[in-house]
């Protein structure tokens, strides 16, 4: 059991489509990895992508990150894992992804078996463990019943490290998986081949966000892990950037809200007596994290619903005098529209639950109603009016007659017929398209690792 | 006195996925760390009533081998809802850079 190990990991980037440097990449599979990862998702860009089914980054820059891991996997001859495929890991993400893998593999000529693994979820399966009781709210959590999952445009769930793991034991080359914990992209095959699970689990947590644990992360970049069995000593490839026993220890904090305990599916990393230890200027040691295996395994679930189609028009504000009563101008605007929506649309079904909303930026656009400041002190502000309706052709027509609305909304400072607003656009309005909201804050209790994830293969080339 | 803004390397926050928000505060050296944990001005209070929470809402961090001393929070509202107004968190410390310390 205490045979030294040694596991090498090379991570391409924080996310796949963010870039990274071709040199940092390759200085990394020059020290031989046993495989390549790479994370390319998150909710940070919102419920749009699990929404819409389209990515936060670019296909063509997801394409260029994928062709320099592909090639680098395939000349190596080592496996290539992608977790959270087209930012939210849903059926379209997937699909997307594998496209542009199947694009590159007919461009560059290359051949391997390809894993897609599946993480949207089947709307009967959930209603099946929701009445099993095997579906838990985390903390906060939206209300789930099965009307949101009927209402859900779409739900995925975060697999662990285990379908990972499955695919690579069925022969794949490349795994190309929907949403992942960003985690078990990199923790599953250091576990299997002997470290310590704290250590790996501590690792892929730093490891699934690529250079984010230098000092000065002056671009997205590659990182690499060296374990031992019970350590593991991490750097920056980019030579000009460096990791410090701090700036190690300060990434547990990242987009965390508990900074010594990590939930993943299978138990959970706790930091507490994890130890950073300097090996160099840029090198760093870590030692003593542990992982607590769970009593019970459970997989966290992702899901958007549609709200209604946006409208906005943003405009400027100069004039000091309304600007000292904006709060008031802005409260009769909202009383004229309301009147005019009333008014036009009456009797029509569909343009009920329309929300109306003006934000003011130059008072507290940024922090609404937990702004300090009290005091405006711009001289001018943007005001941006958006109007969210069951249809794009509401919400148009309700920010428009918001627009007029506005222009002419006269203050007692000034007689005769006022222009208010500074319109930037003609028409003045944008049509902001469906706009969603995250529905589901929640974890199942599968029968095991594997039922929620299915697993597709296609030997490329 | 000095501002907490003049102490700290960096005051950030972000979400802590779509639901939460935290907040971290990090130093450059042991010394300035230990005068602003030391001060106990910052705790779980404060942050609630700088974002009108209650304090059992507030889960409040000191992480010595960072440096750093970290809160969470439940988000004002959740990401990307409709009346959201930070769609990464990112840009809800302001607040917390004026908090004096002795």
């Amino acid at each position: 059991m205490d045979d030294p190990v040694e596991v090498r990991v090379v991570s391409a980037s924080g996310v796949c489509g963010s870039g990274f440097k071709e040199s940092s990449f390759a200085a990394g599979l020059a020290r031989n990895p046993h495989f390549i990862g790479c994370d390319a998702g998150s909710t940070d860009p919102g419920p749009a992508p699990l929404g819409t089914g389209k990515p936060s980054f670019p296909a063509r820059s997801i394409k260029r990150d994928l062709r320099i891991m592909l090639k680098g996997a395939r000349a190596n001859g080592i496996p290539l894992l992608i977790g959270s495929a087209g930012t939210a890991g849903g059926k379209p993400h997937l699909e997307l992804v594998r496209d542009i893998v199947l694009e590159i593999a007919r461009e560059e000529g290359l051949s391997f078996k390809l894993a897609l693994i599946h993480a949207e979820q089947n709307k009967d399966y959930l209603k099946r463990r929701l009445a099993e009781g095997r579906i838990r709210p985390l903390s906060p959590a939206p209300d789930f019943d099965e009307g949101v999952i009927d209402r859900a445009e779409r739900i995925v769930g975060m697999m662990g490290e285990d379908p990972f793991l499955r695919a690579l034991d069925e022969g794949a080359d490349v795994v190309i998986a929907g949403r992942s914990s960003d985690c078990a992209i990199f923790a599953g095959i250091p576990i299997r081949m002997g470290v310590d699970p704290g250590m790996a689990w501590h690792a892929a947590k730093l490891l699934e966000c690529g250079a984010a644990v230098a000092v000065e992360r002056t671009n997205p970049d590659s990182v690499f892990v060296t374990f031992g069995r019970r350590h593991f000593d991490i750097e920056p490839l980019d030579p000009t950037m460096r990791a410090t026993p701090q700036s190690v220890a300060a990434h547990a904090l990242y987009e965390n809200s508990n900074p010594y305990r990590l939930v993943e599916s299978s138990g959970v990393l706790d930091l507490t007596h994890a130890t950073y230890e300097a090996l160099d200027h840029r090198r760093v040691r870590v030692q003593g994290s542990v992982f607590e295996p769970a009593q019970t395994y459970t997989v966290k679930l992702e899901g958007a619903e549609l709200v209604g189609y946006q409208s906005v028009v943003i405009g400027g504000i100069r004039d000091p005098y309304i600007i000292r009563q904006i709060d008031s101008w802005v409260a009769r605007l909202e009383t004229k529209v309301h009147e005019r929506v009333a008014d036009v649309m009456k009797g029509d079904k569909a343009a009920e639950g329309y929300i109306f909303n003006v934000r003011l930026y130059g008072k507290n656009g940024t922090m609404g109603p937990l702004e300090p400041e009290t005091e405006i002190r711009s001289h001018e502000l943007c005001m941006v009016m958006e109007a969210t309706a069951s249809t794009q052709e509401i919400a148009t027509t309700i920010v428009s007659m918001a627009r007029h609305q506005a222009l002419h909304l006269p203050i007692p400072e000034w007689g005769g017929l006022i222009t208010a607003v500074a319109c930037i656009y003609s028409p003045a309005y944008l049509e902001r398209g469906a706009v969603y909201r995250f529905c589901v804050n929640h974890v199942v209790e599968p029968a095991d690792p594997f039922e929620m994830f299915p697993i597709e293969y296609i030997n490329v080339g | 006195m000095a501002k907490l803004g003049e102490l700290a390397r960096l005051i950030r926050s972000k979400n802590a996925g779509p639901f939460e928000l935290t907040f971290d505060i990090m130093f450059d050296d042991e010394a300035t760390f230990k005068r602003v944990c030391d001060s106990h001005v910052l705790n779980a209070e404060l942050i609630a009533r700088l974002y009108n929470l209650s304090a059992n809402q507030v889960q409040f961090f000191i992480v010595p081998p960072a440096l750093a001393i970290k809160a969470s929070i439940p988000r004002p509202r959740f990401q990307g809802d409709v009346l959201d107004s930070d769609g990464h968190g990112g840009q809800q410390y302001a607040p917390l850079i004026d908090i004096e310390i002795p």
